[in-house]
């Protein structure tokens, strides 16, 4: 039995043999929103924060999480308040398919907690491991570049 | 699954003693691809991010549990760049300098840097400790001399390193792609040069002849540093591939080569 903390709550899992961070998740915690498309790290989909560093959650796992902290992307919004991530794509229409998102989502919050003032070169590098095959990444781009210190 | 969860050096070693064919797990990313891809089933793992010896990076001493991340940001330049032009963020902040070693694949973005440097591998059991040059660990394309019931506790880089280096890789996009070639080269101010390529055999390898050639140039023509890159290009053999060819493979080493020298003559 692992414990660990996801978004900060107390949870347990059962794991079943060498099963990734993004199974136990998705099957056992029914957290659906880490997406699971490419199992070996080319997509983000499934990225995670574990013990505040970011991760894809399908390569992670879980029998070796016991006593860590994951926040997923269920745990970025503050209740019913989006985080202002989430707020800037949904005004900007940064999302088209709405797959590689939850992904997306996690990664530009981590890369805004680090560097409040990131270039669109910044930002492109740090989401260069989140596919968004619906090829919308103009859009999300702007959409984040919006909250860069830079632009205000 | 019995999963050991060791903090220290120690007990690792003693995990591994009592289960010498337990699966050792770093950062993971080479390791689930396996799993996911129900290529690997381990019976047991050894998992090692949290032991606190791997994670030291003292002077010279870079140990196995120090990621891609922070490689990137650390006091080596050529090395830096070599962890910035792996996977995404996602990849350098779990994947280790150990589990590249591990993996021992002739595409390890790391070990051409360690090849040029001819850096120590030093390995260590319940039993001692021993350290294997890089070409004495490297065995064959992921194939390395780890013993069961050994870890890789880091590499060993020599004392003096010169400031002129440079690390270059091709790939068909800057994230998420395995070499095509790679390429670190190292100059010493009396023109003393070392260059290793990666993905062009079924090792990292040097490039011996364009070594021994460059190295009696104080100061290179441009038809020096151009018989420099042919030579490389003669010393790789690369195979055909998904990735590319060998031909291109073979021109591209050489380029790069001469590249990477210009470069650091320059600076």
């Amino acid at each position: 039995m692992i414990r660990f903390t996801v978004n900060g709550a107390e949870r347990t899992a059962d794991p079943v043999g060498p099963e990734s961070l993004l199974t136990t998740l998705r099957d056992r915690l029914g957290l659906y929103g880490s997406k699971d498309a490419c199992e070996q790290g080319e997509c983000g989909s499934c990225s995670v924060l574990l013990d505040g560093e970011l991760v894809c959650s399908c390569l992670v796992m879980t029998a070796d999480t016991d006593g860590s902290a994951v926040v997923t992307v269920e745990g970025i919004a503050d209740g019913d308040t989006l985080h202002r991530v989430q707020q800037a794509m949904a005004e900007g229409g940064a999302v088209q398919c709405g797959f590689c998102t939850p992904g997306i989502v996690v990664a530009a919050a981590h890369l805004f907690e680090a560097h409040p003032d990131p270039s669109e070169e910044d930002l492109r590098e740090a989401l260069a491991g989140n596919i968004c095959r619906c090829t919308g990444y103009g859009a999300i781009v702007r959409a984040l570049g919006a909250l860069s210190e830079r632009a205000e | 699954m019995e999963t050991a969860r060791p903090t220290h050096l120690d007990a690792a070693l003693d995990a591994l003693d009592a289960d010498p064919d337990a699966t050792i797990l770093a950062g993971g990313t080479d390791l689930m691809v396996s799993v996911n891809y129900h290529a690997l089933r381990p019976a047991s793992v050894v998992g090692i991010r949290r032991v606190v010896e791997l994670q030291e990076w003292e002077g010279r001493f870079i140990g196995a549990g120090v990621t891609y991340t922070r490689m990137e940001h650390g006091p080596i330049p050529a090395l830096a760049q070599a962890a910035r032009t792996v996977g995404s963020s996602q990849i350098r902040n779990a994947g280790t300098l150990g589990g590249n070693l591990g993996t021992a694949s002739p595409a390890g973005d790391a070990l051409p840097v360690l090849a040029a440097l001819d850096a120590k591998i030093v390995l260590r059991s319940k039993g001692g400790e021993r350290t294997l040059r890089w070409d004495e660990f490297i065995t064959g394309p992921k194939r390395n001399a780890l013993q069961p019931g050994e870890l890789i506790v880091g590499a060993r880089l020599p004392e003096s390193i010169p400031p002129r280096q440079a690390f270059a890789k091709l790939g068909i996009r800057n994230a998420m792609v395995i070499a095509i070639t790679s390429c670190c080269l190292f100059r010493e101010e009396d023109g003393t040069t070392t260059i290793a390529l990666g993905s062009v055999g079924p090792t990292p390898i040097r490039a011996h002849r364009a070594e021994e050639m460059i190295s009696g140039e104080a100061d290179p023509s441009p038809a020096a540093i151009a018989e420099f890159g042919r030579l490389v290009a003669q010393e790789v053999s690369p195979i055909d591939d998904h990735r590319s060819t060998a031909a291109y493979r073979r021109h591209a080493s050489g380029v790069l080569a001469r590249r990477l020298l210009e470069r650091v003559l320059t600076r």
